[in-house]
This record gives C-alpha cells, structure tokens and sequence, in this order.
C-alpha cells in the first residue's frame, strides 16, 4: 500500500467499520466485528513505526493524498501525515483500540451496538486529531472526538451521567470555540502575510508566519485556554473527575489514554511553535499552575473514598508533569513530555482497566468496600501492584523514564523560576507514594474485611489478554525507552529550534533587518530539504 | 569466561530467579508446593553470582573495566547507559551481598518451610538480590538509583509480606514514603549534577568536580547525604528501620541490617574524592552518624522485643559508620559495613531462630488450652534458651561479643578503627571529629550493654514462659543453623582483613585499606584524606586498650547485672533513669513528633482543605459559571417573546440609539 494511504487506512477504518456494523444486526456479536477492526487498525498501524524514518523524524512522513474541504478558494486542504511527535502517540490510540473493545465485553449488555459505532468513530476522530497537519482539520477532529465521548458517557455512564456528559462538553466547547476564534484570525493573518492573500489552515504555511507579537499573546491564550482545558491543567479540571468515575471504564481508558494527551499535543504542535514569544512569556504562569496541579491533585487523590476518582485526581498531578515539561522548553523536558504521555497513557489506563475490573465482579467503587483482597485474587493485586509502582515512578519501570527528563530537563531550564518550580515538581514523587500505596494498603492489604470478597473470581482469560501486553509495555518503556525517545528527538530539536529562531526574528524591531533576516532564514532552511514542501518554509 | 559476561551473569542470573519465581507458581498453582525445589533454585541463583564474583576477585582488578549493555535513555547530549563497574569497592560490595545473601537464602529455606507463600517469598528475595546488585555496581548515579529505589520496593514487599496483618503492611507503606523522602534529595542532587556537569557517570562526576563551585558541591553532597539517612535509617528518617521488623527475620537480617541500609555508607564511599571537598558537610555527616549511633543505643537499652534491640542496634551501628565517613575513613566504614554484615546477619538469624523456637512453644501452649497473653519475640517472656537450643545460643553469644567489640572479634577491629580515625581526625585539627570521638566510646559502652543484656535475657537464666515443665522449644533445622555457623565464624575472623596500624610491627597490614584506597598510593576507588599530624604509636596503643577494655567491661558488667536480677534489672535501669527511661522507650516520641507535625497536618489537609475546596471552590465557580450563563439565556429566552411589535420596537429604539450616537 502506498504510505500516505495506509495512514488514511489506519484513521478511517474504524469509521468504515462503525458505518458498516450499522448495518449489523443489534446483538451482541458486534463485539467481535469491534473487535476486528480495532485489532486490525491496530496491525495496520504497525507498518508506520517500522516505515518510519526515524532520521527524519521532525519532518511530515505518510503523506497521502491531499484535496481542498469546503471551498476550493480557501487554503483548507485535507492533509495529514505524522511526524516524531504524532507516531507513539497514533499507535497508543490503534494500540488502546482493541483494550477498550475487550474491557467492554462483559460490561456493556444494553444498546451493545451503539456502544461499539460511537467508540470506533471516536478512534477516528482521535488518530485524526494526531495526524492533522492543517489546523481546521484538527479543528473537526478535535471536535468529532467530543460527541461520541458525550454519548458514551452520557448513556453507558453511572448514576450522574448526564451531569458529568454536560459538563464535559460544555466545558471542552467553550475552550475550543475560542480556540475557533483564534484559528479563524490566524488563517487571515497568515493568509494575508505568507500565502498571497489567500486564508490558510495550513500547518507550514503557519508555521512560517511569525505572528506580531502584540496578538501572540491574545492568540497564544485562546489556544492555550481550549488545550489547558482539555490536558487538564489546574483549575480548569474539575471536570475531569466528574467524567471519569461515570464514564464506562472503556471511556475512562479513552479519556485518561487519549483525549487528554490532545490537550498536551496541542501545546507542542501549535502553541509553542506558532506562539513562540508568548510562550515563554507565559512559562513561568504556566509552570506554577502545573506545579499547583501536580501538588495538589496527588493530595486530592488521597483525600477520595472513590477508588476511581483518586485515579482520576491522580491524573491531574501526573498531567502536570507533563505541562512541566512542555513549558520548561528544553530538549530533555520536553522529550520527558512526550514519553510521559505515552506512559502516562499506558499505566494510568491500566489503572482504570484494574479498577473497573473490580467494579464488575463488585459494583462498587468505594475503597471501603474492599480490604485485604490479594487473598483472594492475587494475579489481579500483582498487576495493580506493578502499575501503581509504574504509576508512581518507580525506576526501571516507565513512569520514571519520562518523570525523571522531564524534571532533569525542567531544572536545567533558563526560564524564570523553573529550578525552584522542579523541586516542588519533585515532591510529587513522595505524594504519588503517598495516595498510590494507601489505595493498594487499604484496597488490596490488611484482613479481609467484607465477606462478599472471600470468593471473588481472579482475572479471566480475557482480562489477562488486555493486561498482560499493557504490564510488558510498562517494563520495556522502563527498561529500554530509547527506541521510543529516539522517535520524537528530531522533532523536539526542530521545535526548539523554531522556538529560538522566531524569538530572535521577533527581538529585531527595524522592519527593514526583519526582511534581511527572513531572507537569510529561508537561504539557510532551503538547502538541507528543499526537496521536501513539507518541513519549516514558506 | 570474559569478565562482560561474569558481570552479566551476576546480574542477570538474580533477574531470572526472581522472574522464574514470581511469575510461574502465580499461575501455575501445582508448583508451589515443590518447595524444596524452588528454594534451591532460588539460593542457587544467587550462589552462582557469588561464586562469579570470588572468580573476579580472584583474577584481580587492575584497572576499573566498565560493562556497557546499552543505553537506558538518552536526549541531546545526556545520556544514561546501563553499565556496570567493577572495581575494588563494587566487587567487594557484591561478594558481601551475594555471599551474606545466599546464606540467608539457605536459612530461608528453613525458616519459610511452612509458609504458604514460600514461592513468593524467594521471588522477592532474588529480586531484592538484583537490586541490590545495580546499586552497587552501577557505573552512574542514575542506575545506582534504579538498584536503590528497587531494594526499597523490595523492602517495602518483604516487611508487608505477611499484608494480611494490617500493622504490617502500614509498616510496609511507612518504609517506602520515608525512603521516598530521602530519594526526592536524591534525586534534587541528581538534577544539579546534571546541569553542573552534564551526565551522571561516576567518572564524569569525579573529574567534573573542579569545575563546580564549593557551595554547589556541598549542596549536592548534603542532598546526597540526606537520601542516604532515608536508607540507612540515620536521623532524622531512621522511624522507618524498627517497624520494619514486621518483615520475615530472614528479611531483617539480608535487607534491614546486611545489605540494603549500608547502600548510603556505599553511596559516600563511591563519591567520597567528592565528600572530601566539602568540610562542612562532612561535619554535618559525622554529627548525625554519632547522635544517631548513641540515640539508637539508648532506645535499644529499653526494647523487650528481640528483633526492636536488634534493629535499634543496626541504627546506632550504622551511626558509627557515618561517623567514620563523616572523620574521611570511607573504607573503614566500608570495613564496618562488612564486619557488621557478619555479625549482625548472625544475630538477626539467632533471633530467627529463637523466634521459630518460640513459635512452636506458643504453638503448644495453645494446643494445651494456654489462652494468655504470649508473644514469641518478647524476651520477657524467653530466659534459659540455652539449654534447648544450643548451637543458637553459641553463635548468637560469639555475634554479640563481635559487635561488643571484645578484642579480637571481627567487630573489634573495624569498631576500633573507627574511633582510631575520628580520634586522629581530631588530633589533626578538626574539632569535631574529637566530640564524635567521645560520643562513639560511651556508644561502644551502650552497645556492649544492651547487647549483652538481649544476651542474657533470651538464653541465660530460668525459662519466663508459662507451663514451662510442658512445653519447651526445640533446636532449629540444620538448615537454619549452618548459616548461623558460618556467619559465627566470620563475626570471629572476619576482622584480619584490617588489623590496625600498631600491627605493622609484627608484620600485619591492614588488607581492606591497601585494597580500596591503594597501598601507599590512592590508585583505589576510595579517598582518605591527608593527615598531617599522625598519632605516635604509644598513643595508638593505649587507645586501643581503651577500647578493650570499655567492651570488656560492658560485658561483664551487663553479664554481672543480668545474672543476678534477671528481669529485675530492667525495672532497676527503669528506676534509676526515671523520665529519660521513658524518653528512650517511647523513641524519644519521634514518630509521634512526625505524626503530629507532619503526618497528621498533610493528610487532614488533604481531606478537610483541598478536598472540600476543589469540589467547593474551584467545581464551584466552575458551576456557578454554567448558573449564571443558564441565567442569561433564560433572559435573553424571554425577549424572544414572538410578538413582532415587540421586535419593531426593539429595532427602533436600536436605531434611535445608533442614529444619536453617531450624531454625537
């Protein structure tokens, strides 16, 4: 298959599959056809890390075809491909793809097929929102991935579904309408300076628009806002837990693995690079909101009952480190950043994955309700043991990896306060211990104390298939990072690059340099890959 | 065989036990009941590294051979790779933990015989050997860390072994927030190197050091030191050692008082050229190592239960090993890190033993309709062991004259040393090392006490337990004793490996300080600083009669003491000490300190501040947000009233309002 349609196969054909499975009849042997076309989204998708070229990783790869959406006077072109930031993060969501599908085996009975379209369209939307190189067209993905989460929540979820549903999209709409706002006077500005007049979306063209900065910063705040939002990064998070304890535990899988690295992905794909100026104008606020998170959230998780809400509390702290990281603007941050999605995605969604387990062999959810329960399921304690350890940073396990670049990269930061914003940072890594080994000492240690426990089934089969790939993936991130790290560095090096570059266009204030120094830009970025329309030119 | 692929195998072989272990018997449930299968496989997984490593040793180390495997992560120009060292310090490191570690691993066999999680329990223990292993063997600060988080996740999974006891796994979750304490400086130190000298290899560490700033190098020297009193239980984060006795004994004696709470005395030695460039921290290190090693001793005088004396005693020892590095003495801490290993592995598996007897008493007890209070690790309740359990009683007696410090024990020596070198620190100008001096003898004094009176109280006198005509304990299997022999005998030689300096005479070198720091040279791994002021010989002499004669005299008092009152003496030390006995019995209330300073405030802050305010405050104003836009649609809702005069209306008087602003 040609490269750029295989990525167009990989993003659309759970969408093909949910319009074919309309067609099914309404039982519950849908799951099977889920099934399928997760795992063969998935085996699809694992030509793009062998097809990689990881050398040049910091330019577009997999590009397919290519046509105008919405009017052909506009510059709004479908386009898409992957770069070294979008890869691990298009192969954690193929890869969650078929986990999701088999954590809801048993769970859901009613409206099964409904389940199953609303989850792949939703894959859909979420590889789309990684691989969209024109920002209108991450705009709709970014928006199609809300409606099916709204109904996945809203009819599949626990008692107070309805509010969590609303709240959860109200909340994520009325950032990314801003967002909109902004995008729409980016495309006019952009088209008037660098495209002929024409209004564009187009990532590069973009790219190579250094905004004024007098409206960086208006800019910078409506897209940081939507992202800020969406990762989520304190205060703005409230909604986040309200999601997770009602969602099925397939959407908290989604939410914590997926819809919250689009948050994160947004601030390195578009605020950094579009934005430079404001960004680090903005680092130190930013900072210590992530650093407030990451404090904060681990000592709210360990004031819940709810053994899912601490989950979901713990999200919101570990979400921090990577905002961190972002922000800190080094080499070694942000690549920590970029692994801590991935790991964050991994283990916290096994996080969710153990805990709903529970709830349906117990139905509840409060931590009360169980004590001493390594007796009597023990592979099932092993499991949550290790990706709590995982969870909490332990060494040689992949939490650690990106924890550890990230506060390295953070300390080292020239920006304003960051070595004292990295040791409270680091405090996080005594909390984490802190909530993590009290949830496994009251949940899984002590006596058994409710009797209904004695005999509770430990794994299945099934729920062996969905954890044992998850625990190796978290040993071998741990242990061997660099195969993964190695994908994104390009990438990391041409952004900061671009960051630094801008900063100085942007330091000159004689219109009459600026032109020399563009032209001097565009000498330097046209020799090495001329060939190339897709990397950093106009 | 090439030495790349012995350090391998020592490594890996642990790995492999521990992965074999835990994950086959999970599964499989047939196999856990081959118990003697899997404890030989499990002990022969770390035999087999020991042997490896007598062969390294064997063949000598001239220079410093680093294995790389590859790299663990890398960005930019910072790289981390996982390698491994061999050099003088790390071999010796390894032949302590692979060899005092396979003893253990035979005992365990005995001692875990009939735990229904035998499996499990072996599992740990290799995994704890492979941690302990990349801790000491790692060739950067990074890897060290991987190896000295992994010996607290195994400590954490060994004390809670028995997790169905709630206080255990508390216990358990205690030890590893406290050492996360310490790994948070740890780890603040290990940010500093990074941006001060770009990579964490011991090497680039070591030759960066120059161009670091004095302050920025007593920074992370301080910051290190901090991470080391987490796991080496020195003040102000020692709370974690003595509940972790909670643990199996076998634990207690590999992790909590051989291997894994020296790794911060390790930790200094590997830096210590780095140590030496900062005097103040020094101080600080020397200080903390005394007081630690007289409070601990104190609190040990007051203990009555068996394993609590011994895990005190593991504090305040540990104390006179960060006085020697505190003094510049690294490899005669290192000296007392192995010496200590011997005895008081021995003594650790001795109360093991007596446990395991009293088990079996209280076993029977029970079964003959005993329904009073017991408890089998309380000494008050032990007294005449010796004549049931012989060999027990040997070679915990010859283990406690060893760490009393009679002469010529192994703990004689190193002990000795110790007070050798802080007195001759002193002598050479530096006041402090003389306080520590002094501290350090009157410790001594303590030790040999308190030792002693754990001593007397398990196996000499009449038996305490009730219906003792019936029921009596029984020697434990030979399983169980040959280890404690072994160690036995170690606790009594293990000291010709550095006979003082005085000994040169009659042409005894002191071998551990040739082999670490050079002989005459510093070509070895660990500095000692220069002394300018030597102390003559008659002095040397005369201080280690002092020595002498203070254990001597501990014992014999304490023997004296006990012999007569039996546990009366401790109702008369009681009487004599009045409030500062309690003092000392309640741990000079420093959990309760913690608890009610620290413990207590974040915990009720968590639930009643942050908590209440998040869902309060912040969802709050998040909702009241939603309110107050409901309110104005409701509003704007009712301006859409459908009339269209209403509209007309509207339009005018907008068009009127228009119209005069223009005009105006």
């Amino acid at each position: 298959m040609e490269p750029g349609n295989l990525l167009n196969a990989v993003i659309f054909l759970p969408l093909v599959g949910a319009i074919l499975m309309l067609a099914a009849p309404s039982d519950r042997s849908v799951r099977w056809f889920a099934l399928l076309v997760t795992l063969g989204t998935f085996l699809l998708s694992i030509p793009l890390w062998f097809g990689f070229d990881v050398a040049s990783a910091a330019n577009l790869q997999f590009r397919g075809m290519e046509f105008p959406l919405i009017s052909k006077s506009l510059d709004i072109r479908y386009l898409v491909g992957i770069d070294g930031f979008s890869l691990l993060l298009v192969l954690l969501t193929t890869f969650l793809g078929p986990i999701v599908v088999l954590c809801s085996w048993a769970y859901i009975k009613e409206s099964t097929k409904g389940y199953y379209v609303l989850l792949l369209i939703l894959q859909t939307g979420m590889t789309g929102v990684f691989c969209a190189f024109d920002v209108l067209l991450f705009y709709i993905f970014f928006e199609l991935t809300l409606i099916p989460m709204y109904f996945l929540i809203g009819i599949w979820g626990g008692e107070r579904r309805i509010y969590a549903a609303i709240k959860f999209v109200i909340y994520t709409m009325v950032g990314s309408l801003l967002m909109l706002v902004a995008i729409l006077y980016l495309g006019y500005a952009a088209g008037n300076a660098v495209n002929d007049g024409v209004f564009t979306t187009n990532y590069f063209k973009l790219l190579s628009f250094n905004v004024p900065l007098g409206m960086q910063t208006w800019l910078f705040v409506l897209f940081a806002f939507a992202f800020a939002i969406k990762v989520p990064v304190f205060p703005f998070h409230t909604w986040l837990p309200d999601a997770h304890v009602q969602a099925p535990t397939g959407g908290s899988v989604i939410l914590a693995g997926v819809l919250l690295k689009m948050g994160t992905y947004g601030l390195i794909r578009f605020c950094l690079p579009f934005f430079p100026s404001a960004s680090v104008a903005h680092t130190l606020l930013i900072g210590i909101l992530a650093v407030i998170g990451i404090v904060y959230g681990a000592l709210v998780s360990r004031a819940q009952t709810d053994a899912k809400k601490l989950v979901a509390y713990s999200s919101v702290s570990h979400l921090g480190f990577v905002v961190l990281g972002i922000f800190a603007l080094t080499l070694e941050s942000i690549q920590g950043a970029m692994i801590q999605m991935i790991n964050h995605g991994i283990s916290t969604g096994a996080l969710f994955l153990i805990v709903g387990m529970l709830y349906e062999r117990r139905h509840t959810r409060l931590m009360s309700d169980y004590g001493g329960i390594a007796r009597s399921v023990p592979i099932l304690t092993f499991f949550m043991v290790l990706t709590a350890l995982a969870s909490a940073g332990l060494p040689g396990l992949n939490g650690f990896v990106g924890e550890f670049l990230i506060l390295v990269g953070a300390f080292g930061s020239e920006a304003p306060g960051m070595p004292a914003l990295t040791i409270i940072a680091t405090t996080g890594v005594i909390l984490a211990a802190v909530y993590l080994l009290w949830m496994l000492s009251r949940m899984f240690f002590g006596p058994l104390t409710v009797e209904a426990n004695r005999n509770m089934p430990d794994l299945n089969r099934r729920e062996l298939v969905i954890l044992v790939p998850m625990a190796l993936l978290m040993i071998v991130m741990g242990l061997m990072p660099q195969p993964f790290l190695k994908v994104s560095e390009p990438a990391a090096t041409r952004l900061i690059e671009v960051i630094e570059e801008k900063r100085a266009y942007a330091e000159i204030d004689d219109p009459g340099l600026q032109r020399t120094f563009e032209m001097k830009r565009r000498a330097v970025q046209s020799t090495p890959s001329s060939s190339d329309p897709t990397t950093y030119q106009p | 065989m090439s030495t790349d692929l012995t350090v391998q195998l020592i490594i890996l072989l642990p790995l492999i036990g521990a992965a074999l272990l835990g994950i086959l018997p999970l599964f499989a449930h047939g196999l856990r009941s081959y118990k003697g299968l899997l404890g030989v496989f499990g002990t022969l997984m770390v035999a087999i590294p020991f042997g490896l490593a007598v062969t390294l040793f064997a063949q000598g180390v001239d220079t410093a051979p680093v294995t790389s495997v590859y790299t663990w992560m890398g960005v930019g120009d910072f790289s981390i790779d996982i390698a491994y060292r061999i050099d003088q310090l790390s071999l010796i490191m390894t032949l302590v933990v692979t060899g005092v570690g396979a003893l253990i691993h035979v005992y365990a066999t005995g001692y875990m015989a009939e735990d229904r999680s035998f499996w499990k329990f072996f599992a740990y223990l290799n995994l704890f050997i492979f941690m302990m292993l990349n801790l000491v063997l790692a060739d950067n600060l990074l890897l060290m860390f991987l190896g000295w988080e992994g010996v607290g996740l195994c400590s954490y999974l060994l004390i809670g072994f028995w997790y169905e006891e709630r206080k255990n796994s508390a216990a358990a979750s205690k030890a590893f927030i406290v050492n996360r304490v310490g790994d948070f400086c740890f780890l603040i130190a290990m940010f500093i190197l990074v941006r001060e000298v770009g990579g964490l290899d011991f090497d680039r560490i070591l030759s960066g050091a120059q161009l670091m700033s004095e302050g920025t190098i007593a920074m992370v020297v301080f910051l290190l030191f901090l991470g080391a009193t987490g796991k080496s239980a020195q003040i102000p984060l020692f709370v974690w050692l003595p509940d972790a006795m909670a643990g199996p004994t076998p634990v207690s004696a590999l992790i909590h008082a051989a291997t894994m709470v020296t790794s911060g005395l390790y930790l200094l030695a590997r830096l210590s050229p780095l140590v030496l460039m900062t005097p103040e921290v020094m101080t600080v290190i020397a200080v903390v190592g005394a007081l630690t090693a007289i409070v601990a001793a104190t609190i040990a005088l007051t203990q009555r239960d068996i394993k609590r004396v011994l895990a005190y005693s593991t504090v305040s020892q540990l104390g006179y090993m960060f006085m020697a590095a505190g003094v510049g003495a690294f490899f005669v801490a290192i000296f007392h890190v192995i010496t200590h290993a011997f005895f008081k592995a021995c003594l650790f598996l001795g109360s093991g033993s007596v446990i395991h007897g009293m088990h079996h008493v209280e076993h029977d007890l029970r079964h003959k309709g005993y329904d009073g209070d017991f408890d089998a690790q309380d000494m008050h309740c032990m007294g005449g062991l010796k004549q049931y359990m012989p060999v027990t009683r040997w070679t915990y007696l010859l283990a406690t004259l060893a760490i009393a410090g009679i002469p010529l024990t192994a703990g004689f020596f190193s002990k000795d040393e110790i007070l050798f070198k802080a007195f001759e620190y002193g002598y050479d100008g530096h006041g402090y090392a003389w306080l520590v001096w002094g501290i350090g003898l009157i410790t001594a004094l303590l030790t040999a006490f308190y030792m002693t009176r754990s001593y007397m109280l398990t196996f000499e006198g009449a038996p305490r337990w009730p219906m003792k005509e019936d029921v009596h304990p029984h020697e434990s299997p030979r399983s169980m004793t040959l280890p404690l022999i072994i160690l036995a005998g170690l606790s009594m030689v293990g000291g010709a490996i550095g006979f003082p300096k005085v000994a040169e005479k009659i042409g005894l070198s002191n071998w551990i300080h040739d082999y670490l720091v050079g002989h005459g040279d510093h070509s070895g791994p660990v500095a000692e600083p220069e002394v300018h002021a030597h102390v003559s010989v008659a002095a040397e002499i005369v201080l280690i009669l002092l020595g002498a004669f203070i254990a001597v005299a501990g014992v014999w008092w304490a023997w004296r003491f006990f012999a007569r009152y039996e546990l009366g003496g401790d109702q008369l030390i009681r009487d004599r000490f009045g409030a500062l006995y309690r003092w000392w019995q309640s741990s000079y209330y420093w959990d309760r300190f913690y608890e009610r300073t620290i413990v207590r405030p974040v915990i009720g802050g968590a639930h009643k501040a942050f908590a209440p305010f998040d869902q309060y405050v912040v969802d709050g104003l998040v909702n009241a947000a939603a309110r107050v836009s409901m309110a104005f649609s409701w509003l704007f809702g009712r301006l859409q009233t459908g009339v269209v005069q209403n509209y007309a209306l509207a339009i005018l008087l907008g068009s009127v309002l228009m119209i005069a602003l223009f005009l105006i």
